[in-house]
């Protein structure tokens, strides 16, 4: 995959523009990804059987609001893309929605909603798009901000792609110190293409040990899932790479050694043993000096 | 954008944080039903702050309201109520209008039902 990250091309409300947002709305392999992600990040919340009032940062073209509505619960959408939230309204989706920048800090009063969840969204606060952005401090208002608005006892779900181990470490260092309790759950963690983080948060105080949901492994997946989602095929074999076969290894073989022309050879030789030679001395092996008198042939009594 | 989502809306300024609730001035309005299940209204009911709620709902021409609501709501009780509660929480839209902050005067434009609250570089 040779594509740039989107947060290197352009600022977040000027990348998703009308073409962009248009992939959201008609693109099936697009459409496909964010709604199993929305499914697997409304598992992870484990709400309640009765209808939930929901916040979903960056909701963009309202894919994910879409899983939620069916669910039967309501939501109120944020999105920093004017493409993204016009194609929301094309779409008639049943959430309100709110033009705003997350990084400035959410506009709710306290215990506003019952849940919260992200798709895709704050990876994008880890970079700074103008000069009076430090991708820390936006970081804390919006996890302060959060923390405020959900009810006590809220989970929050916030699916992302990381750049590097240092923004994940970021994202979830800004969420603990505004007070939530939870942690990172990664799905298929071995596959570059399926590898998916989720940060789970807690917005409460219970005494209760916090049992973390389990991350799906490959297992899990059946076999046409698994050789189109992993990307990692024993390009020898044409089996996926799900396992780590760790027996029958071939041991390093030692290399031949050869002349001019990449000829081997003959064993023994004035050349061989010239070349034995010097890949002993530089080996750092103890090697006599080469002379005249180097492979002679000596009498039969050797 | 519904009331109900009116009701919980502040300015995102820290500065002003306690200004609330933001005056509502609808220029359109429209109306779109919702399914009714009132156990959600009820579930609504201790989110919502009522005399906010009251406020937004008279400027879009809905004064039915009672002044206040029961210490405790039974759905078959008061269904009446809950149907109203449940109309203009739910099936309001202001589609074009105004958000004013009460104590900075900031105004926040509504436009095909979506409030614009970005702020400016100098507001952050």
């Amino acid at each position: 995959m040779s594509g740039k990250r989107p947060e290197h091309i352009a600022p977040p409300d000027i990348f998703y523009n009308e073409a962009e947002a248009k992939k959201y709305a008609y693109n099936s392999r697009m459409i496909t990804i964010q709604t199993k992600m929305s499914e697997r990040a409304i598992e992870l919340l484990n709400l309640p059987n009765h209808p939930c009032h929901i916040l979903d940062i960056g909701c963009g073209s309202g894919l994910s609001g879409e899983v939620l509505s069916e669910q039967g619960h309501t939501w109120v959408g944020l999105d920093i893309s004017r493409a993204m939230l016009g194609v929301a309204i094309e779409r008639e989706v049943m959430g309100d929605l709110v033009y705003s920048d997350a990084g400035d800090g959410l506009m709710f009063r306290p215990g506003s909603f019952d849940a919260c969840i992200s798709i895709s969204a704050i990876q994008w606060l880890c970079n700074a798009d103008k000069r009076s952005h430090v991708p820390q401090k936006r970081l804390k208002v919006f996890f302060n901000s959060l923390y405020k608005c959900l009810t006590k006892g809220a989970r929050a779900v916030l699916q992302f792609y990381p750049e590097n181990p240092a923004q994940v470490s970021m994202i979830t260092t800004a969420a603990m110190r505004a007070g939530f309790r939870g942690g990172l759950v990664v799905d298929f963690p071995n596959s570059t293409k399926a590898k998916k983080y989720f940060l789970c948060l807690f917005a409460g105080e219970t005494s209760d040990k916090l049992v973390m949901p389990e991350p799906l492994a490959a297992k899990a997946m059946d076999e046409e899932e698994l050789k189109s989602a992993s990307g990692a095929i024993d390009q020898k074999t044409g089996q996926s790479q799900d396992t780590i076969l760790f027996g029958g290894r071939s041991k390093e073989k030692r290399k031949r050694i050869k002349g001019k022309k990449g000829k081997r050879l003959p064993v023994k030789s004035r050349q061989w043993i010239l070349r034995k030679k010097e890949s002993a001395r530089k080996a750092g092996k103890k090697t006599y000096e080469d002379s005249k008198y180097t492979a002679r042939r000596r009498r039969p009594r050797f | 954008m519904r009331l109900l989502t009116h009701n919980m809306l502040i300015n995102p300024m820290q500065k002003f944080e306690g200004a609330y609730p933001l005056k509502l001035i609808p220029k359109k309005i429209t109306k779109e039903e919702v399914k009714y299940n009132p156990l959600f209204v009820v579930h609504l009911l201790p989110k919502l702050n009522y005399p906010a709620l009251l406020y937004a709902a008279s400027t879009v021409g809905l004064k039915d309201l009672p002044k206040e609501l029961p210490k405790k709501i039974d759905p078959t009780e008061h269904d009446e109520l809950l149907k109203m509660l449940h109309h203009v929480l739910l099936e309001v839209h202001v589609e074009e209008g105004l958000l004013v902050c009460p104590k900075s005067e900031r105004e926040f434009p509504i436009k095909q039902g979506i409030p614009n609250m970005r702020l400016n570089e100098d507001e952050v």
